[in-house]
């Protein structure tokens, strides 16, 4: 299973942080993408792209996590020489992090 | 209880015209709010407004005014924006200038001033929040420097009887926060509505991010007639609670779905969403269906406001150089890397000074980077990008060039070359007590 299996996302930017927002379609999904979707694996799995520490949010009352990440910009949107200099394709980089089997109760 | 209909015109300076005239026509609104401003667009205004001092305002102020000015008047819409950017006074003599023009008379146009803080930093030589270095160091690099502006010039312009106003930086909610205050009294200590009024402004600021746009996945999350994406109305209660909605029959979908991300939206702690008026706490937000296309919002809250503004500085950051060119076909993955790898070698034997240097393959790895993309299958086509960054603009432009000449120097049946060299202005931030900010209002009548 695939985080976009149970989830949607969104990225924003700010100077050179990027914030992805990974909200469960199903509230009873929330518990499991807490244990499984940690600041930890998040950093891991844009290695080369983040640089900087990722620190996680919890919103429960929308089943939703928030990761914020530090230079993760290419320097920040203004002066990045990347193509997407606003990391906006990043939110589908994460819906595609593989979910183990037994995370989350079918 | 008395309601309050706002509907959001624009979600950034390009974006589409008509929705804004479809909540005109058929939203039932009593406030059009155009939020227009990115993070450097005013250090490029200035920059025009210094070859052109009756310049700086945004490119489509004018097409937006006559395009909503008449039948705003005529139902006594009152319209707030941000378009004034670089230059609000001369954006709006331009508003005069077209109502004038379409024959509209009895319109009171205020525009805010006082966010252009440049003597101010340079004076107090304040320290900038990225670098750690006082502005001093950056010498004549900075181009423009402007606080982040809250309500209170815009809440005193419609207390003057303003019906349509222009500023130019002020916090993106402020400008849907402001005629909240406006309307229902609220205190500007009232902490707990403010919060509320700022995540109407916070939901509200991106247009069609709320009512569908940027979410459609097909066949995940299906959106209809995104062509013809309805912009959103909040219709707001005295104590603060709000339903985000759309005129029936638009385009797009207001779903709890829709607007949990767009309250994520470039939010980093959800209990510190730091705005010049009050500290929101988006962290409890509570999204309900209240009907088809309907999202009643509540829980939102907040605490006194920070006693700095935040200030935006623009300043010139040297040139940034790029080329393109495209390989198709069996191999067209190998030959690209081929041609990468010639560009990067040609640059260091011609001897092309860059402080940073980037080299993708559009179709495979410029989008996610080598990592995440390894196990990917191989695509038809590829596109090469050279991208560097340079400190004067014939350096920018030899980048181009090298990749250009791989046309008759490269790999085989390279196409579509292109290449660009340009300025950059980028931006950095800086903090100022409120007492260094005066902010201005100037208001005239056509």
């Amino acid at each position: 299973m695939k985080l976009r299996d149970i989830a949607h996302s969104r990225t924003g930017d700010k100077g050179d942080i990027s914030n992805i927002s990974v909200v469960a379609y199903d509230p009873k999904t929330y518990e499991a993408l807490r244990t499984w979707i940690t600041a930890d694996r998040v950093k891991q799995h844009f290695s080369g792209i983040v640089h900087g520490a990722v620190v996680r949010y919890e919103i429960p009352s929308l089943s939703a996590l928030n990761f914020v990440m530090q230079e993760a910009l290419g320097g920040g949107v203004t002066r990045s020489l990347a193509l997407d200099a606003h990391g906006k394709c990043l939110a589908s980089a994460l819906l595609d992090m593989e979910i183990p089997d037994g995370v989350v109760a079918r | 209880m008395k309601t309050i209909r706002i509907g959001s015109g624009a979600g950034y300076s390009g974006d589409r015209i008509e929705p804004a005239v479809e909540l005109v026509e058929k939203g039932d609104i009593a406030y059009l709010c155009f939020e227009c401003l990115a993070e450097r667009t005013i250090a490029i205004g200035q920059q025009a407004k210094l070859v052109n001092p009756a310049a700086g305002y945004d490119a489509l102020l004018e097409a937006r005014m006559r395009a909503v000015l008449p039948q705003a008047k005529a139902r006594g819409i009152k319209i707030i924006t941000n378009m004034g950017a670089a230059n609000p006074q001369a954006g709006a003599a331009k508003i005069a200038e077209v109502a004038r023009d379409l024959g509209i008379t009895g319109l009171k146009i205020a525009a805010v001033a006082g966010d252009d803080v440049l003597a101010a930093l340079l004076a107090r030589d304040v320290t900038i929040t990225e670098t750690g270095a006082p502005i001093s160091t950056m010498k004549g690099a900075v181009v423009s420097a402007n606080a982040y502006l809250g309500v209170a010039p815009i809440v005193e312009a419609l207390a003057a009887g303003a019906d349509v106003v222009i500023t130019g930086r002020v916090a993106d909610p402020a400008l849907f926060l402001a005629p909240l205050i406006h309307e229902f009294g609220w205190a500007l200590d009232d902490w707990d509505r403010l919060g509320k009024g700022t995540a109407v402004g916070h939901l509200l600021e991106c247009a069609g991010q709320v009512t569908g746009g940027y979410f459609a996945d097909p066949g995940v999350k299906d959106v209809a007639d995104l062509a013809r994406l309805g912009f959103p109305i909040a219709d707001v209660a005295e104590d603060g609670s709000f339903v985000i909605t759309k005129v029936a029959g638009s385009g797009g979908r207001v779903t709890p779905a829709t607007c949990s991300e767009q309250i994520l939206y470039e939010i980093h702690d959800p209990t510190t969403y730091l705005t010049p008026d009050v500290i929101a706490d988006f962290s409890a937000i509570t999204l309900v269906e209240d009907g088809f296309d309907r999202v009643r919002v509540a829980a939102a809250t907040g605490r006194p406001r920070p006693d700095t503004l935040k200030v935006s500085v623009g300043y010139k950051d040297g040139f940034i150089g790029e080329g393109q060119m495209s390989y198709a076909g069996t191999g067209a993955v190998e030959r690209g890397r081929l041609a990468l790898r010639i560009v990067e070698e040609r640059l260091k034997l011609t001897g092309v000074k860059t402080t940073e240097l980037r080299f993708d393959l559009i179709g495979v790895d410029s989008i996610h980077g080598p990592v995440i993309t390894e196990r990917a299958a191989a695509p038809h086509e590829v596109r090469i990008r050279v991208t560097g960054r340079t400190d004067t603009l014939a350096e920018a432009v030899r980048i181009g060039n090298e990749v250009e000449t791989l046309y008759t120097n490269g790999p085989a049946g390279g196409g579509g070359a292109w290449k660009v060299a340009r300025p950059v202005v980028a931006m950095l931030s800086a903090l100022l007590p409120r007492d260094a900010v005066v902010a201005s209002v100037e208001l005239i009548e056509v």
